[in-house]
């Protein structure tokens, strides 16, 4: 028998039990469909995160006063707090060919005004450094100066969000707000850009690292942020980092240094195994696709008796009827597998315009596992009903009306 | 061309075994046209399907155009139904989703026989039984009458030297009955052997030959005399 002619009169068999074979059809195009768009679902968060961590700044390291991990043992008798990052700590980093740029992050809040209004804002006392370590980027003239990092120049940059509400629409470089007691000179504007991990720089004010100091009276530093030479060099700046400290702390090593790799290849992996999780529960749903075919089709078998015994009675081997009734589940499985992509295809529409902004994706693995997996069901289920078929007794087949 | 040969056929229903033949022995030439008669479970229908090779034997040989038949597998016994056993039943076996013309060319397709040659002689097979017009009527459009013939049609389309009929009219009113004797003739006048069961005495007288059963053995044959 021709291959062609083996389509034919699956189709022609399939397409004479429309209402069972729309059923089959639509319970695996509903399986392929729940892989695909659940894994780009699961994709899509993964590279929202990824986005964001980048927008943080690249090749970036966290340095923080004290150290977070949990060492066991009893806790130190005599109580050691953890020595202050200052602003020469962070100056002594440079010294390291791993690193590329420092910039230290005093952080404080004061209300910011002008005239009579007045913000409470986030401030954040740093160096010009910063404009490069995390990615900024002005709306209106220029970030903070470069120069000595003691010097207390009285200029600000403020947030976009925080210009708003102060200056409406018109141009707020030059003129002067007050910061707590003290006047500064404002000479730019960030862009909306930058809302990452929880800080919304939209309502920040940056002002020099030493201007921070005297505003707020003191010399420690919120944090550090150091940007390594490349994305090789960060476990060598990681290193030269904790020993820089540990040499200017009296040996002590009372910092934690977070990279953000590790920390984007931590989420990288929780949202790979999350994707893959989700895809292998929206698997099973395919699996009972396949058991709801093997169900249907051991139907089709007993209904079609006389069928495959007149079959057999005009010189079908049984081989050739088991192939005739796998060849029907895996057309099956193929075009309930197309309904399922354009099902993909029509959801990942909708939900592209309802959440415009996230990266929804499609791996390109996830089609095609979950094609092979519809396919593959198909026929380890419907190779139950296909020997039953060709092992039926043409004499007792026939003999049934 | 065919011969059996001390023939036994044994069904195990529980702990009680039927035997459906018994020392079956039976030759048939070339040609012959011959009707199988007997009452209710003699044994008729059994020996057709091992005539055919739908059913094997538990004792005895059976030789096709001398060649042993009965120890042959599945896919060599599925090549001789093809193409030198036709089938004819009493229920018709149409299959009720396709048109008589597709069903009438189902053994060609399961032959591999060209799209086109197969379009050609199916067109001709029921020209000659007068039912061209029906070619694209399902089953259920049908008569009983024509829904056998579209049967015959389809179990003669690759000219098969035996064909079988059990009991082809069983499910037919006379006229139709005849219609589709006829058509039988016909067949074996145009050289093939046709074996055919029957409970119509008649019908029976028409054949050349006739063969009685009973009880799973052959009580008597008007030909058994010529030996092949
Ligand atoms: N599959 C089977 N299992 C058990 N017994 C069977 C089977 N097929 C046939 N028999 C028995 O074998 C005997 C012969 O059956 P067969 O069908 O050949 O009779 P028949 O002469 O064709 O009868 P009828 O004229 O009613 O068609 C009967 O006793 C029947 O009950
Ligand atoms: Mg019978």
């Amino acid at each position: 028998m021709k291959a062609e002619d083996v389509v034919r009169f699956c189709a022609r068999s399939l397409s004479g039990y429309p209402l069972r074979t729309g059923l089959m059809l639509l319970a695996m195009a509903i399986g392929v469909a729940a892989v695909v768009l659940l894994t780009s679902l699961g994709e899509g968060a993964r590279r929202y995160v990824a986005g964001k961590f980048t927008a943080l700044g690249t090749h970036l390291l966290i340095v923080l006063p004290g150290r977070s991990e949990t060492v066991g043992g009893p806790p130190p008798l005599l109580g050691q707090t953890p020595r202050d990052l200052t602003v020469d700590d962070a100056q002594a980093l440079t010294r390291s060919s791993a690193v590329r740029r420092v910039a230290p992050l005093m952080l404080g809040a004061a209300p910011v005004s002008l005239d009579s209004r007045s913000r409470e804002a986030v401030i954040m006392g740093t160096t010009a450094d910063m404009y490069a370590v995390r990615n900024l980027e002005m709306a209106q003239g220029r970030f903070l100066p470069p120069g000595e990092v003691g010097r207390a120049e009285a200029v600000c940059v403020l947030g976009l969000k925080l210009k708003n509400e102060l200056y409406g629409n018109t141009s707020p470089l030059g003129s002067f707000v007050r910061i707590g007691p003290r006047r500064f000179r404002v000479i730019g504007v960030l862009t909306k850009k930058g809302e990452s991990l929880g800080t919304d720089l939209g309502e920040v004010a940056f002002i020099p690292v030493a201007s921070a100091a005297a505003l707020f009276n003191r010399a420690s530093l919120f944090r550090i942020l150091v940007q390594a030479q490349s994305r090789e060099a960060i476990q060598r700046a990681k290193q030269a980092v904790l020993e820089i400290i540990r040499e200017r702390h009296e040996g002590e090593e009372d910092v934690t240094v977070i990279t953000q790799d590790a920390l984007l290849a931590t989420f990288d992996r929780i949202f790979k195994a999350l994707t893959l999780a989700v895809g292998g529960i929206a698997a099973i749903s395919l699996a009972v696709a396949g058991i709801l075919i093997m169900n249907v089709m051991l139907i089709a078998v007993s209904q079609r008796t006389a069928e495959i015994g007149l079959l057999k009675a005009i010189g079908a081997p049984g081989k050739q009827i088991q192939r005739l009734f796998l060849a029907e589940a895996a057309m099956l499985s193929l075009v309930g597998a197309a309904a399922g992509l354009l099902l993909a295809l029509a959801g990942h529409w909708v939900l592209g315009r309802i959440f415009p902004e996230f990266p929804l994706s499609v791996p390109v693995w996830s089609p095609v596992t979950a094609v092979s997996v519809a396919l593959a069901t198909g026929l380890i289920f419907g190779v139950l009903p296909a020997r039953r078929a060709s092992r039926m007794d043409p004499v007792v087949a026939l003999s049934r009306r | 061309m065919i011969r059996l040969e001390n023939i036994e056929r044994i069904f195990e229903v529980g702990d009680e075994r039927v035997y459906a033949l018994r020392q079956v022995d039976l030759a048939v030439r070339p040609g012959e046209y011959l009707s199988i008669m007997g009452p209710s479970g003699s044994g008729k229908s059994t020996m057709l399907n091992i005539l055919g090779l739908l059913d094997r034997p538990d004792q005895g040989v059976y030789r096709l155009d001398g060649r042993d038949a009965t120890h042959l597998s599945d896919r060599q016994q599925a090549e001789l139904r093809r193409h030198k056993i036709g089938f004819i039943f009493q229920f018709f076996h149409l299959i009720p989703r396709l048109t008589a013309a597709e069903n009438v060319e189902l053994p060609l397709t399961l032959a591999g026989v060209e799209p086109s040659e197969r379009k050609e002689r199916v067109a001709a097979a029921l020209a000659r039984l007068g039912l061209a017009e029906r070619s694209k009527h399902r089953p259920d459009q049908l008569s009983g009458g024509q829904r056998q013939r579209v049967a015959i049609a389809r179990a003669t389309i690759l000219r098969p030297a035996l064909v079988l009929a059990d009991e082809p009219t069983g499910n037919l009113d006379r006229t139709s009955g005849s219609e589709v004797i006829q058509t039988i003739e016909t067949l074996n006048a145009e050289g093939m052997t046709v074996v055919m069961v029957t409970h119509d005495p008649e019908l029976g007288r028409r054949t050349r030959r006739q063969v009685r059963m009973s009880d799973g053995r052959i009580v008597s044959d008007s030909g058994a005399a010529h030996e092949s």
